[in-house]
């Protein structure tokens, strides 16, 4: 007789030898990667950039929202205070330290770009894991939504978000970043979830008689994975630099007591061309942190797909 | 093929009705509804319940909606608020549609001559120091926000090459037949006209088009490098062919089929790129409308032009489908 | 004079940070006009990579090239790549192993047969059409001058080879080299495509370098066979020596796995044990040595040289296998 836990015994050595081939090449992928001098440089942008915004409160040398060199725009008619003692970058157009305000940007920024990924990859996986799990009329349902999604230009649709907020505020942002990106996941999700459907060690589990809930959880999901963090990664990237955009359209978060390097850079566009240097920090944060998390998603995504040459 | 595209036809028609219903649903539901939106903050009781009963918001949504529809099919989408108050905002679409087509036209045209040469030379040169510093700047191309890149053009470049960076063109007599400026001067032999506004296209094409450019590099080089591998290349090397004749007629022709998906897939960052083009440049375009309009809540016009850029959007891809079976066989003679 | 000679060529892949590779060593033989010559062996003996180096279609990067390889006395490894280039498809013409991999999807058939005619012969598009119908006529393709507006997924798994071998022919070479043409193929389909090449070959008086893992094409097909193993001419005879009395352990071995249908019934098969070794360790003692059921002390020590056996016999073996006394040695 065949008791339950020993078919189930047999159903995790079945799923073991699925999933091993999984376990191999997130191995191969960590030997590849370790060497790689351009996941290397991007995991060394990130790990300072991360490092940077998590020590910000103590790393800043004034308060950001502080105008203490205000008498000095006055005084020079709207000029931003020069490079000083104790301001290494001088001063905004409201007199507040910049070095303090890039710094404690990071931290707002790094913020936005976790929660919206955070949001988007909890709504994908919501949807996605329905419809590639489920199958039939869910999946039905659930595609036709995220096709009508993916019909508009998805930055096209963050702003269309944003503009329905009356009072735009910094988690209008995130949630507007953050939306756009669900259709995406549940995509990715749904496609690995198929492919999985019809593979060996899920018909095997299924033809023991698994319960559905634990072939998704236990056997699906986990390799569903590496697309997954690659996608993560690439969408941290898009996340900060949506921001951005939004700001520029006036659809970001008019609060600039607590800095984020997009929303900085969105609100000089006026004085852009007297003040380039207000844009300049700003943007080549954004452009090297992004730079840092394409480079890392880019050979992520190389690593883990085995057809891979390049 | 024509069921196929009759299909997606009646698919863009699903997608339009259900975006339509989403956004008009949204319209309605904005805090204090149209109603404030319109009047702003000087808004009395009295005036609200008037405009409320004129705009017919006291009726059930689903009413509204079905006018809103009835309304639309004659062309009429509301009056603009705020991007030309008073103006249709169907002709605010009209008049502006030529300008962002022609200027989202150049930019892909200059985004593919100059992505798909140079995807195809890194990939012959695959691991080469070509290779490596042009994947590094089109994986640069991505991470630069596009209207950071638009300002730096116009405050940069444009002294240094003596190209103009607002509008789409100078204060000087031509004939409008189309609306496409550039083609208008062509049609009439008014060569000054036509020049002088591809010159005021070059700067903000040059910015839209970074971000398919990036994407069809890479695209190509991945192609490229996978179709160079194939069985048949080497079939078409062992025939003795002169290189240039394998370039284009073996390996060009097959990795092209990935590359035109993508620059279907493009248009939507175009489209939303076109949003910050065009309102760094001052470029009259529809793109600067939503940018406007966005900024001031002008409803009637975004809810116009959001379907618009859909349709645009869905469309454009279909076109793309149809013409993958004009290059891929395999799909055409199934 | 021979048509092809090929003298000591050696093939070593070469990549960043890791070690050389010799895919084929020194490896000599001769291809008569009109002669058809097998390069017998498993996958990874080298015989893939000889053909390409004969060919010149081995990467110019990462594989180095040595020895030579004569055709009509020049020598094709010292030609220029445009030099090259003018004699593959008129002089030299392949046909490789998976057809529908080897023809460009998304052209027509008749491109695919006329382009290599407008190159080397300077036909116009028109007489091209004409010459390509007739030469798909002529390799058993019904219909040819549909065919032609056709593409490669349009045509059955037969059909595609009997396209390729058009194309490999269609410039007349003196020359053709296969490489495993058939393997891709249904069973039935293979016999055909063998007996066309076979029919082909002695009409146009080609020369046939076969290359095939199967010993089967060999027996219906080839005058000559040269077994190769771990990149070298391990046994080189006629096909029917080569069968009466294979000296080769290897070869001996290869002949002895064939499964046969005359066999008695329970009789087991003799596979030969172990596979082809990544490395090709001739550095010390024979390569083969470590599969070997002759294997004495002296061949892991000492590296076989290839010997003449006699009746145009090589061999590269310390301890062969004994021709049997009471056959017919030599046809």
């Amino acid at each position: 007789m065949v008791t339950p836990t020993r078919k189930k015994d047999r159903i995790d050595k079945l799923a073991e030898a699925g999933s091993d081939a999984g376990v191999s090449l997130a191995a191969s992928a960590w030997r590849t990667l370790r060497r790689s001098p351009v996941f290397l440089t991007g995991a060394v942008i990130i790990g300072l950039f991360v490092l940077v915004s998590l020590l910000s409160p103590w790393l800043a040398p004034h308060d950001p929202s502080d105008p203490m060199l205000i008498d000095q725009v006055i005084k020079a008619r709207n000029q931003i205070p020069a490079v000083q003692d104790g301001h290494p970058l001088g001063g905004d157009l409201q007199g507040r330290d910049f070095f303090s305000r890039l710094l404690i940007g990071s931290q707002q920024t790094l913020i936005v770009g976790v929660l919206a990924t955070l949001i988007g990859l909890a709504g994908g996986l919501t949807l996605g894991t329905l419809a590639g799990a489920l199958g039939g009329w869910v999946d039905s349902v659930v595609m036709r939504l995220v096709d009508v999604m993916l019909s508009l230009p998805s930055l096209l649709l963050a702003f269309s978000i944003s503009a329905m907020f009356a009072r735009p505020n910094q988690y209008t942002v995130i949630v507007a970043v953050a939306v756009v990106q669900i259709p995406v996941f549940a995509r990715l999700l749904r496609g690995s979830m198929l492919a999985q459907r019809s593979s060996d060690h899920v018909l095997a589990a299924t033809a023991l008689g698994v319960k559905p809930g634990a072939i998704v959880f236990r056997h699906m999901l986990p390799n569903s994975l590496g697309p997954v963090i690659v996608q993560s990664t690439l969408v941290l990237a898009t996340a900060i630099i949506d921001a951005a955009a939004l700001s520029f359209l006036g659809l970001g978060n008019p609060d600039d007591r607590i800095p984020e390097w997009g929303q900085m850079l969105g609100d000089v566009q006026n004085v852009f061309d007297t003040h380039p240097q207000l844009a300049f920090w700003p943007a080549g944060c954004i452009i090297v942190v992004a730079l840092g998390f394409t480079l890392m998603g880019e050979t992520l995504r190389e690593a883990l797909d085995p057809k891979s040459r390049r | 093929m024509l069921r196929y595209t009759i299909r997606r036809l009646i698919q863009l028609v699903g997608v339009v009705l259900v975006l339509s219903l989403l956004l008009f649903a949204w319209l309605r539901a904005l805090p204090g509804g149209p109603v404030s939106a319109l009047l702003g903050e000087r808004s009395t009781p009295e005036s609200r319940e008037a405009l409320t009963k004129q705009l017919g918001l006291d009726q059930p949504i689903f009413v509204q909606y079905f006018k809103f529809l009835g309304r639309a099919l004659s062309g009429d989408f509301g009056v603009s608020t705020g991007v030309q108050p008073g103006d249709a905002a169907l002709d605010i679409f009209l008049q502006r549609f030529p300008a962002t087509l022609e200027l989202s036209f150049l930019a892909i045209v200059i985004a593919i001559a100059v992505g798909i040469p140079l995807g195809y030379m890194a990939a012959k040169r695959r691991g080469g120091w070509f290779d490596n510093i042009s994947v590094g700047g089109s994986l640069l191309g991505v991470a630069v926000p596009v209207f950071f890149l638009a300002y730096v053009l116009k405050d940069v470049l444009s002294s240094a090459l003596g190209l103009p960076t607002e509008g789409r063109q100078d204060a000087i007599d031509a004939t409008r037949v189309t609306g496409f400026f550039v083609l208008d001067g062509v049609i009439t032999q008014e060569w000054d006209a036509a020049l002088n506004a591809l010159e005021h296209l070059i700067l903000p094409a040059i910015a839209l088009a970074t971000i398919p450019f990036a994407v069809v590099f890479r695209i190509t080089r991945a192609a490229v490098l996978d179709v160079l591998d194939e069985d048949f290349v080497r079939t078409a090397e062992s025939k003795g062919l002169t290189a240039p004749t394998i370039r284009r007629r073996h390996v060009l022709r097959n990795a092209m089929l990935p590359v035109v998906t993508t620059i279907g897939l493009q248009t939507g960052a175009l489209l939303a790129g076109a949003v910050l083009t065009e309102k760094v440049f001052s470029f009259a375009g529809v793109g600067q409308a939503l940018a406007i309009g966005f900024e001031r809540r002008d409803y009637p016009v975004l809810l116009l032009l959001i379907i618009m850029a859909t349709i645009v959007y869905v469309v454009v891809n279909l076109l793309v489908d149809l013409s993958y079976a004009l290059i891929d066989p395999r799909i055409r003679t199934r | 004079m021979p048509l092809l000679e090929v003298r000591d060529l050696t093939v070593v892949f070469e990549r960043k940070g890791e070690k050389p590779f010799t895919a084929v060593d020194h490896v000599s033989f001769d291809v008569e006009p009109g002669q058809t010559v097998g390069l017998v062996g498993e996958s990874g003996c080298g015989k893939s990579v000889t053909s390409l180096a004969i060919m010149g279609l081995l990467p110019r990067r990462g594989a180095r090239v040595s020895g030579s390889v004569q055709y009509e006395g020049v020598n094709l490894l010292s030609l220029s790549d445009r030099e090259m280039r003018d004699r593959r498809g008129r002089d030299l013409g392949m046909v490789f192993q998976d057809p529908l991999s080897s023809l460009n999807p998304v052209i027509p058939i008749g491109v695919q047969v006329t382009e290599v005619l407008e190159r080397h012969q300077g036909m116009p598009r028109k007489k091209a059409m004409l010459e390509a119908a007739e030469l798909l006529d002529k390799v058993g393709i019904p219909d040819p001058t549909r065919r032609l507006t056709e593409y490669p997924h349009q045509l059955s798994g037969g059909m595609r080879q009997r396209a390729l071998i058009a194309i490999a022919l269609a410039c007349r070479p003196r020359l053709l080299i296969a490489d495993e043409p058939t393997t891709a193929l249904d069973v039935t389909i293979q016999a055909q495509i063998l007996a066309l090449l076979k029919e082909l070959v002695r009409d146009l008086g080609t020369a046939l370098v076969m290359i095939t893992h199967d010993l089967g094409v060999v027996a219906g097909l080839c005058d000559e066979v040269n077994v190769l193993y771990g990149g070298r001419v391990v046994e080189k005879a006629h096909r029917h020596d080569l069968f009466a009395a294979p000296r080769h352990p290897y070869t001996h071995g290869l002949l002895a796995s064939i499964p046969r249908l005359d066999a008695p019934r329970g009789e087991k098969l003799n596979p030969i044990r172990g596979s082809v070794a990544d490395n090709i360790p001739w550095a010390e003692g024979c390569a083969f040595a470590p599969r070997c059921p002759n294997k004495l002390d002296v061949c892991v020590q000492v590296t076989p040289e290839q010997e003449d056996i006699g009746a145009g016999r090589l061999l590269r073996c310390h301890n062969p296998v004994q021709p049997p006394v009471s056959e017919e040695v030599s046809v």
